[in-house]
């Protein structure tokens, strides 16, 4: 095609997006029938460049709807709207094991989407592109405020929507790697929802003392919300991944400060000492890991370390006591934690208990462990700093990238009807403001 | 206790461009609830604006401002953009104030609000129900900004992401000098490579000397850049900038622009700046009527060969423009290239035909370039509903031209 003469027309709106805000891509004025490369490029915080891209046909008059048209091809296929980002890989070259996380979210993703001739699967980076624009990704909407709390020992952060409030609030709880992981917290804040991060791995108190939390620090957490003048006191929530499941189901369940209104865990377990902190739950997981298993890939796969469900009520949290609306969110191919076997057996101990209507289980089969917020590209395998032996291993979360990212969209819709149902009066959480996610 | 009943608002984009139109939404209302929608924004010179409608809720508790009309505010009716094109300074402002970002690399900032009740005054002292923040952007992510100083030629360039190449835009403002950034930003948002040009620094000027050169230099260094189709240049002004752009397409034998935008524009060449006072406000109108009849003031327009749209309002209280673009239409016909003349005439439309909602004035403080130092208040004119709706056709029908101009693999052809 004569770069001279190229009028071939590249737009996606909106170029300034939130991350789970979906995008419209159209290539327009290409010659009809011409081949191309919608390719996607992300250099992240780590300096990792990671790209995605799916193969074309332009129809009779020169159209690409990215939304509506199949892609043939590339590192997704078929039609899907949001594969350029879900479907993002490291280039070739990288470093294995990488795993992309935001951690500064006060400023957005970049992503560079360019349309190349032709269906390409490589050197893209040796070659000049038709057209290209640059699409930012935001995990905090305009007006959230981020405010670091250090009171009380606690290693956090606090997102506040814009406006008066007050807002109902949530505590926001990651797994074993540990950090202090925002953007969640900011997402969610961005959706009406006063969110607190809270880092209790490897946290200052942690770092300064040696020893692991106990279930205090959790308390002084929700109280924090609780009193703070933006947030509605009695509309508080928590939401847990992975080991941040633990703690959540036994704060819900077990704590006398803690007045959870709901309370979403995803790729957990209910399998722990019924009386310990932190420590215990950590030393009740180790005790088993022996039975970790590699794969063919060299992976360790984690889940059997948990299993099998034990019968013994002091090793597993007494479901029957919830008192609020819990929503359960699984992977069927989660290799890291047994999350399917425990949310049956919570299902069984609720319905003895005469309590199953506050629990509902979102199954995701070929989903794997890390449901993250949607549209994040999915990791199956990941390079873990163990806590326990300070080592960093490949990982093995599971889960087929395609399932996973329709997964991944569909928990997070349900999780924000979820939680504006329990956290907000009346029946009619906001559909409209949902509408264009 | 049970938790909170606050409506829920939501607005999108809450980031987009100045030109992109908004989606405001109010949801679980009381049933039939009057509740006022609230825009307020602070500007860079820290002066406040406002703008507010007036609705009723329907049975399921929600407003949607595309849809529903207003009664009363600054704005009345169905208007999905009223809450940022009837901005107006707040109550106890200075007089005589004008809305232009001069920072272009950060967005203005809008509070949207809902407030209970029909309000119309008082809104800071008051607690609305809910608000957000809006980010509203001149420049499309990637778009690269670069300070330009050469060959004597002052500006700001502006250049679209991607490899390109593509087309360009030499683009001019008018008599108040100063590096005006905005337009070529948000036209290189378009696609555009796009020159803001300095060239009437207030400062500086004593001999109104617009030197014909300099135009041409800043023409060349867009159609030299490496990013730009050099034989799709095209010239884009408004007000004096509109007088520049028809005086270089008529006579440079150097520079060929591919077409020319003209708004707000008088093909007569200014000697001095005199101005009628009335009601304390200056209106430079009626002294231009008078030059219309002697041609040696005048633009040869017959010799422009390039298409050329004209954007005019018909209550402009600044230059004839109607009777200039008469009159330019007459001299083109009698030169044989009338074919290549657009223009558009927009009622109760002043001079100041900016990008889409941004807020009218009708009149505003001004420091003329050259008129010693005094600030003047300069009579604009146009009504604020009528001339916010010109805004936006024009930007339409601007952007349209420009497109089958400067990006069509067709010929040029003027008619739109």
């Amino acid at each position: 095609m004569d770069r001279k003469r190229c009028t071939l027309k590249l737009l996606v709106q909106p170029s300034r997006g939130l991350v789970d805000e979906m995008f419209i891509i159209l290539v327009q004025k290409a010659p009809s029938g011409f081949q191309l490369t919608v390719h996607a490029l992300h250099k992240c915080e780590d300096g990792h460049s990671w790209e995605a891209f799916g193969h074309y046909t332009a129809d009779t008059i020169g159209t690409v709807n990215v939304s509506e048209d199949p892609s043939l091809g590339g590192t997704y296929s078929g039609v899907e709207q949001m594969g350029l980002l879900w479907s993002l890989r490291p280039v070739p070259g990288s470093k294995p094991g990488l795993r992309l996380r935001k951690m500064n979210v006060q400023i957005p993703m970049e992503v560079t989407i360019s349309v190349y001739q032709g269906h390409q699967t490589e050197g893209f980076m040796d070659q000049v592109p038709l057209a290209s624009v640059v699409v930012e990704r935001w995990y905090m909407a305009p007006g959230v405020s981020r405010i670091p709390i250090t009171e009380d020992r606690l290693s956090a952060t606090l997102f506040l929507p814009p406006g008066p409030g007050p807002f109902p609030g949530l505590l926001d709880l990651w797994g074993g790697g540990g950090q202090l992981v925002e953007y969640r917290a900011s997402l969610l804040a961005s959706h009406g929802i006063a969110s607190l991060a809270l880092d209790y791995l490897t946290a200052k108190i942690i770092m300064e003392t040696g020893k692991m939390v106990d279930l205090q620090y959790f308390e002084k957490a929700y109280k924090i919300l609780e009193q703070h003048p933006q947030v509605h006191g009695s509309s508080i929530g928590m939401l847990g991944l992975s080991l941040g499941t633990s703690i959540t189901l036994k704060m819900a369940v077990y704590s006398e400060v803690m007045k959870l209104r709901c309370a979403v865990c995803i790729s957990g377990c209910h399998m722990q000492p019924v009386d310990g902190s932190v420590e215990e739950i950590l030393k009740y997981f180790n005790q088993n890991a022996d039975r970790t298993r590699i794969s063919e890939e060299n992976e360790l796969i984690w889940r059997d370390v948990l299993l099998p469900v034990p019968s013994d009520l002091a090793f597993k949290v007494d479901m029957g006591r919830l008192k609020c609306p819990l929503l359960v969110v699984v992977g069927e191919d989660d290799q890291n934690w047994p999350a399917s076997e425990s949310a049956m057996d919570m299902e069984e101990m609720m319905e003895q208990a005469g309590n199953s209507h506050l629990l509902t289980v979102l199954s995701y089969p070929k989903a794997g462990h890390l449901i993250e917020p949607p549209y994040t590209p999915h990791a199956r395998a990941s390079l873990f700093k163990s806590l326990a032996t300070r080592e960093k291993m490949i990982v093995l979360w599971g889960g087929e990238t395609a399932a996973h990212s329709r997964a991944q969209e569909d928990a997070w819709r349900k999780l924000l009807v979820f939680l504006k149902e329990n956290l907000y009066s009346g029946s009619n959480p906001g559909t409209t403001s949902l509408s264009h996610l | 206790m049970s938790p909170p009943t606050s409506p829920i608002l939501s607005v999108q984009p809450t980031r987009g461009l100045v030109d992109e139109k908004l989606k405001v939404v109010v949801e679980s209302l009381p049933p039939g609830s009057p509740v006022t929608l609230h825009s307020l924004h602070h500007s860079e010179d820290e002066d406040y604006w406002e703008a507010f409608g007036h609705y009723v809720s329907d049975f399921r508790g929600m407003v949607s401002v595309s849809e529903d009309l207003s009664f009363g505010g600054t704005y009345t009716g169905k208007e999905d953009m009223g809450l940022l094109w009837s901005m107006r300074p707040v109550p106890g402002s200075r007089k005589g104030l004008r809305l232009r970002k001069m920072n272009v690399c950060s967005p203005m900032l809008h509070n949207i609000s809902v407030y209970s009740g029909h309000v119309s005054e008082g809104f800071r002292e008051q607690t609305p129900l809910t608000s957000v923040l809006v980010e509203r952007w001149y420049m499309a992510p990637g778009v690269k900004r670069i300070d330009i100083m050469e060959k004597g030629v002052r500006g700001t360039l502006f250049i679209p992401p991607g490899p390109g190449p593509f087309p360009g835009l030499l683009d001019m403002w008018g008599g108040g000098g100063g590096l005006i950034e905005y337009r070529s930003a948000l036209l290189a948002s378009h696609g555009y490579v796009s020159l803001a040009m300095d060239y009437f620094n207030s400062q500086e000027l004593e001999s109104a000397d617009l030197e014909f050169k300099y135009f041409e230099t800043a023409f060349n260094i867009i159609k030299e850049h490496p990013q730009v189709i050099p034989d799709r240049v095209g010239m884009f002004g408004l007000s004096l900038g509109s007088l520049v752009t028809m005086h270089v397409a008529a006579e440079s034998t150097i520079v060929k622009p591919r077409c020319c935008i003209c708004v707000s524009g008088s093909h007569f060449y200014p000697n001095t700046f005199f101005c009628i006072a009335e009601n304390n406000h200056h209106v430079w109108r009626d002294m231009w009527i008078h030059l219309l009849d002697d041609p040696s003031k005048k633009v040869d327009v017959g010799k422009i060969n390039c298409p050329i749209l004209l954007v005019n309002g018909k209550d402009d209280q600044n230059v004839p423009a109607d009777e200039c673009a008469e009159d330019i239409a007459l001299l083109m016909n009698a030169a044989g290239n009338g074919h290549l003349l657009s223009r558009v005439l927009y009622p109760d439309t002043g001079h100041l035909i900016e990008p889409p909602y941004s807020p009218h004035f009708r009149a505003s403080n001004f420091k003329a370039a050259g008129v010693a130092t005094k600030t003047v208040m300069l009579l604009w004119g146009g009504q604020t509903k009528p001339h916010s709706d010109a805004q936006e056709d024009a930007w339409r029908k601007i952007l349209s031209f420009l497109q089958h101009n400067l990006y069509s693999s067709t010929p040029p052809r003027a008619k739109l």
